[in-house]
């Protein structure tokens, strides 16, 4: 890969005049949907599989002003068709736009105005909730509905306040299940779940500030008791600049841990573009120089290629264009994020806009099977000088044509700074482009839902639920339990609180620490095994918990039971026991264990001769293969170390 | 919005405080509100549910709030500017293209939003139609008349024969343009009746299109139906009014139903409007630009010259529901008042209590004929079954077949305006003008309903 600069990895932000905002959305916990009656659950597959499906189309009309937003015209040439899944259980006539809205859930009104109340915000006198354009399908009404509750609060954090903007209520959006062939399907369950939105000002200067801000207003939020749990809850937007950049929109951070990442990850893209564009100048690049290129038909030199791609495009009928980009030459290796190249951010611009699969740059080639020759023969075709790059795109001619230009484009705009764009999250903490950034223009009253007025028996209500400060309920985690600051927090961002506090009070042999890694750490590595704790009842867990605890199954016993739990969707606790016998899961004896220690250690006597003194854990690992989950670790240990010793003193 | 009131929706000691100040909606304001906290943005107009105390502020981020006036440190105008106008661009009709003229009376069918003030606006000009559907200007050459604007609910027969009068106009002057209305929804079956009665042996179709979402939404069901009505307009080879709307749920295909058989059925679903006891006349699929009959039962277009044109309703007709407990003075009352006809809608195959008997006969013997429909909606009435039946039917009512009642209502209307002579109005009530009765019924014309 050919590269002219490269973007230094670690960056002082203070220098680089980093500015970033947060918007955090968090499910709220009630007993309906914002706008219907429905109950606020997301169904499972089998439900989805056997739900009606219903195709829509959207249409954007021009504002009175006269001017197609940006972003609405993006995904109307798009030109996409959708289709909801609309499960009878978590959807009615409402979410399919069949049914005006019904009046604002109360409960949740009141849980918003709390959290409003807790990050010292002023409640707006009356709410009044307004349609936001959004035309990528995930609205079926190709808005949504939203409203500002209150305004002008502050979070504090160890680098100082950090003011909070807006705190509004809102309908989540229609949960997206697949995209094929131009059809995006939606499942309506998760439409119109009443979400709060907390804004900060972009008071935040650096990605460690932005992670203890999230943090902060997470445990916040999960101490009023009211809001949901579990992965895709919460969710983390991102505004964020450098000096000489705009503001950049990151969609869709949904873990916290994230968060610093992808901060620091962008900030670097920015750099980087900001370090093309003064390279472009040097160069001598104008944006007319791009904008003057026109695509040329390259099919007939790569027929004989050996790349698999060309020959399977061509097999389909397709076509392969290239187009120069003057004095691009080294720019669209650069490498501006961990694996992700400006010649990325072309192809991303060509796969949202078209729907094809991206590009091929000529800082890449040779590769994909397409040779030296093959490059020069497109450089002699496309009469390129030495400092010259190009880019080919294979596909349907017009879609090729279409994504061309946006290259050209997009190109062309590098000499001239950084386009406005709404970014998505990658889980590896890169990001990439999505559509362009949405105007200002996009909002108009909701005259379906009649205005609220917030009186003092709301805000009564709402007084009830506001939290003590999160330092407080730390403080006491910390002196009251034992735990380590960190294991505290963990515990508080879970939103286990409540469970981990009675359970710490009913154990006999855990500990609280252990109790907690259960909402920690073992729900980390479940979430591996593809087992999501927060599916799991809390009287399940409870229940789980309490038995390994009273088995002194220990806390290997308690991860398997934990496990078998969550593969076979137990739900109910009575079960916890039932499925404990059917295990065979039984309490061992002191007596048992020693015996399978001595078998173990008769068995492997030569091994254990051969490693001396270290063969502790060679006998340790033997034995606990056979006992795992049903006796406690710390015990075995006792046992192994009690009868080594004996070997070895004898 | 400068001649309309500069403060709509706002009164009392509100008003006077903006007045004072020389505040107008779309006023940049500045309000300080509890100690410093200041909130700015754009004034706007009140929603009518809206607290009487309240002021309603767009902010720069385009939320509207509401600020209790009482909680109000400092109030002052920063600015007033007139609202910017949309440009329109002005797109030439491509003229090789069948001219179809829209008549506007009011409705969802057509309109926009004002961004800055919320307001809806209906919309009715060709180009706006064309920039909202795009399609349209490849299917025809539009042509736009607003007749009237009010909402459907408050139709009468006057406007009936105002929209008829005009449709006729339009059909004498160049039969070959194809004609649409843009009607409300609530009350379009109606119209469409008294179109169907109004005007027979049509030299084609005479469609009515409405919405259930407005076209300021990105999801309305508008662009579905316009376009569909506009391809049926020009393709549709039948000599009737139909009522265009969608078929499903779904944005496929929409369906035109025979004016005088077709209802709402839902308050709110796109697919509300339904052929009752009749099958729809055809399908239209306005992607692929195609219209499907669907049957085989229809009135086939006229030569211009034939048609007839009988434009004139009564509106001394009431439609009366029977319902346990009927009072018959109800239409004692209305033969005091000197009704000139009664359609009851009766229960089941055409009945209403025994009680009312005596004020029917009545009703009959001063000259007012009395028409007998279902409730039930599907299905006909027969009034040979039971004692009732066959006691009002020898008392004089006539039994209105399939008819719907509301159709039933529309059509004694009709009649009794051209001669209110019982056995005139008894003779045209029984015939079977424009396939407002369908003497087969096929099993599957019930709807099969949810179950569970
Ligand atoms: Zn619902």
């Amino acid at each position: 890969m050919k590269a002219a600069l490269k973007i230094p990895k670690s960056l002082d932000f203070q220098r680089l005049g980093l500015k970033v905002g947060l918007e955090i959305h968090q499910q709220l916990e009630t007993s309906r949907k914002l706008f219907c009656e429905c109950p606020p659950i997301t169904v499972s597959h089998e439900e989805l599989a056997k739900a009606p499906r219903i195709r829509r189309e959207l249409r954007v009309a021009k504002s009175e002003l006269g001017e197609i937003d940006v972003a609405a015209a993006f995904e109307v040439q798009r030109g996409r068709v959708f289709e909801y899944i609309a499960p009878p259980s978590a959807s009615c006539l409402v979410e399919l736009d069949e049914e005006p809205p019904h009046e604002m859930s109360r409960e949740a009104l009141v849980i918003g105005l709390a959290i409003a109340l807790a990050l010292h915000a002023k409640p707006v006198d009356e709410v009044h909730v307004m349609r936001k354009i959004v035309v990528d399908g995930s609205n079926t009404t190709g808005f949504q509905r939203t409203a500002i509750i209150a305004m002008n609060g502050y979070v504090d954090t160890s680098f100082g306040k950090v003011g909070i903007q807006t705190v509004t209520l809102e309908e989540d959006a229609a949960r997206k299940i697949e995209e094929h062939d131009n059809v995006v399907v939606y499942a309506l369950d998760r439409l119109g779940i009443p979400l709060v939105e907390i804004s900060t000002a972009p008071d935040i200067h650096s990605p460690e500030q932005a992670k203890e801000v999230a943090e902060t207003i997470g445990i916040l939020m999960r101490l009023t008791g009211k809001v949901k749990r579990g992965l895709g809850t919460i969710r983390q937007d991102i505004n964020l600049s450098i000096s000489g950049s705009p503001k950049i929109e990151i969609k869709g951070v949904q873990r916290l841990e994230l968060l610093p990442k992808v901060i620091a990850n962008e900030a670097r893209r920015l750099y980087g573009l900001l370090m093309i564009r003064d390279e472009l100048r040097r160069r001598n690049v104008k944006p007319n120089d791009v904008m003057s290129q026109k695509p040329v038909d390259v099919t007939d030199l790569l027929r004989d290629c050996g790349s698999r791609i060309v020959r399977s495009a061509l097999q389909r009928g397709e076509r392969v264009y290239a187009l120069k980009l003057p004095k691009f030459d080294g720019i669209l290796g650069i490498e501006l994020q961990e694996g992700r190249r400006f010649g990325t951010e072309l192809a991303d611009y060509v796969k949202q806009w078209t729907g094809l699969k991206g590009l091929i740059h000529s800082d890449e080639l040779p590769a994909y099977g397409i040779t030296e020759d093959y490059v020069q023969a497109i450089r002699d075709r496309l009469e390129m000088g030495n400092l010259d790059a190009f880019v080919i795109v294979i596909g349907p001619t017009n879609k090729v044509l279409r994504a061309l230009d946006i290259v050209k484009e997009r190109a062309a705009y590098a000499v001239i700074g950084i386009p406005k764009e709404t970014r998505a999250a990658n889980d590896d903490g890169t990001t990439r482009y999505m559509r362009p950034q949405p105007g200002a223009a996009r909002m108009y009253p909701e005259t379906d839902i009649p205005p609220i007025v917030v009186t003092d028996e709301l805000l009564n209500e709402a007084r009830k639920l506001v939290p003590p400060p999160p330092t407080e309920e730390l403080t006491k985690l910390v002196n009251t339990y034992g735990l380590s600051r960190d294991l505290a927090k963990q515990i508080l961002l879970s939103g286990y609180l409540r469970v981990f506090e009675d359970l710490a009070k009913e154990c006999r042999s855990f500990s609280p620490s252990m109790i907690a890694s259960v909402f920690t750490s073992v729900a980390g590595e479940l979430r591996k095994l593809g087992i999501e704790l927060s599916e799991i009842p809390d009287a399940v867990i409870r229940e789980v918990i309490l038995v390994a605890d009273s088995m002194n199954l220990g806390k290997d016993g308690l991860v398997a039971l934990l496990m078998e739990v969550g593969k076979r969707g137990v739900k109910i606790p009575e079960k916890v026991r039932e499925l404990v016998e059917a295990l065979g899961i039984k309490p061992l004896d002191l007596e048992s264990v020693r015996k399978e220690v001595e078998e173990v250690i008769n068995n492997h006597m030569n091994e254990i001769m051969a490693r001396g003194e270290r063969a502790f854990s060679f006998v340790m690992g033997k034995v606990m293969s056979r006992l795992r989950g049903r006796v406690d670790g710390k015990l075995v240990a006792k046992i192994v170390m009690e009868e080594l010793s004996k070997i070895f003193k004898g | 919005m400068s001649t309309e009131d500069p403060l709509p929706g706002y009164g009392g000691r509100l008003r006077d405080l903006l007045e004072s100040k020389g505040a107008r909606v779309g006023c940049r304001v500045r309000i300080i509100r509890e100690p410093g906290e200041i909130i700015e943005g754009i004034l706007m107009p009140k929603h009518s549910l809206s607290n009487p105390r309240t002021i309603i502020v767009k902010l720069d981020n385009g939320y509207n709030i509401g600020v209790d006036v009482e909680s109000v440190k400092e109030f002052c105008v920063i600015e007033c500017r007139e609202v910017k106008r949309a440009s329109t661009t002005k797109l030439a009709m491509d003229s090789s293209k069948p001219l179809v003229t829209i008549i506007g009376t009011g409705g969802t069918i057509a309109s926009r939003v004002e961004y800055e003030t919320g307001a809806v606006k209906p919309v009715m000009d060709p180009e706006d139609l064309v920039e909202l559907m795009p399609e349209l200007k490849e299917i025809a050459r539009l042509r736009t008349f607003v007749l009237f604007n009010i909402l459907s609910e408050n139709m009468t027969p006057h406007h009936w024969e105002m929209i008829a009068s005009k449709v006729h106009e339009l059909l004498s002057e160049d039969p070959s343009q194809g004609i649409v209305i843009a009607h409300g929804t609530d009350t379009m079956s109606y119209t469409a009746a008294a179109l169907a009665f109004s005007l027979q042996k049509l030299p084609r179709p005479i469609v009515l299109v409405g919405a259930q979402r407005s076209s300021d939404r990105p999801s309305t069901d508008a662009a579905l139906n316009f376009v569909s009505s506009v391809l049926a307009s020009i393709e549709l080879k039948v000599g009737e009014v139909v009522v265009c709307m969608h078929g499903t749920t779904e944005d496929t295909y929409s369906l035109a139903h025979r004016g005088v058989k077709v209802r709402k059925m839902h308050s709110s679903r796109r697919d509300a409007f339904q052929s009752i006891n009749d099958v729809p006349i055809a399908k239209i699929y306005p992607r692929e630009r195609r219209v499907i009959i669907t049957t085989s039962r229809y009135i086939p277009p006229h030569r211009p010259e034939e048609l007839e044109a009988r434009i004139g309703f009564d509106d001394r007709v009431a439609l009366v529901k029977a319902y346990p407990g009927f009072q018959p003075e109800i239409i004692d009352f209305l033969v005091d008042r000197k009704f000139h006809g009664i359609v009851i809608e009766g229960t089941g195959l055409g009945h209403i209590t025994e009680q009312a008997i005596k004020s029917i006969e009545r009703a009959v013997q001063e000259g007012i004929p009395v028409v007998m429909t279902t409730q039930t909606l599907f299905g006909r009435v027969n009034m040979n079954v039971y004692t009732t039946g066959r006691k009002l039917l020898s008392v004089g009512v006539i039994p209105g077949n399939d008819m719907l009642p509301e159709v039933a209502y529309v059509k004694l209307s009709w009649i009794l305006h051209i001669d209110r002579d019982m056995n005139f109005v008894k003779r045209m009530m029984l015939q079977n003008l424009v396939l407002e009765m369908n003497p087969f019924h096929r099993v599957d014309l019930f709807p099969r309903w949810f179950h569970g």
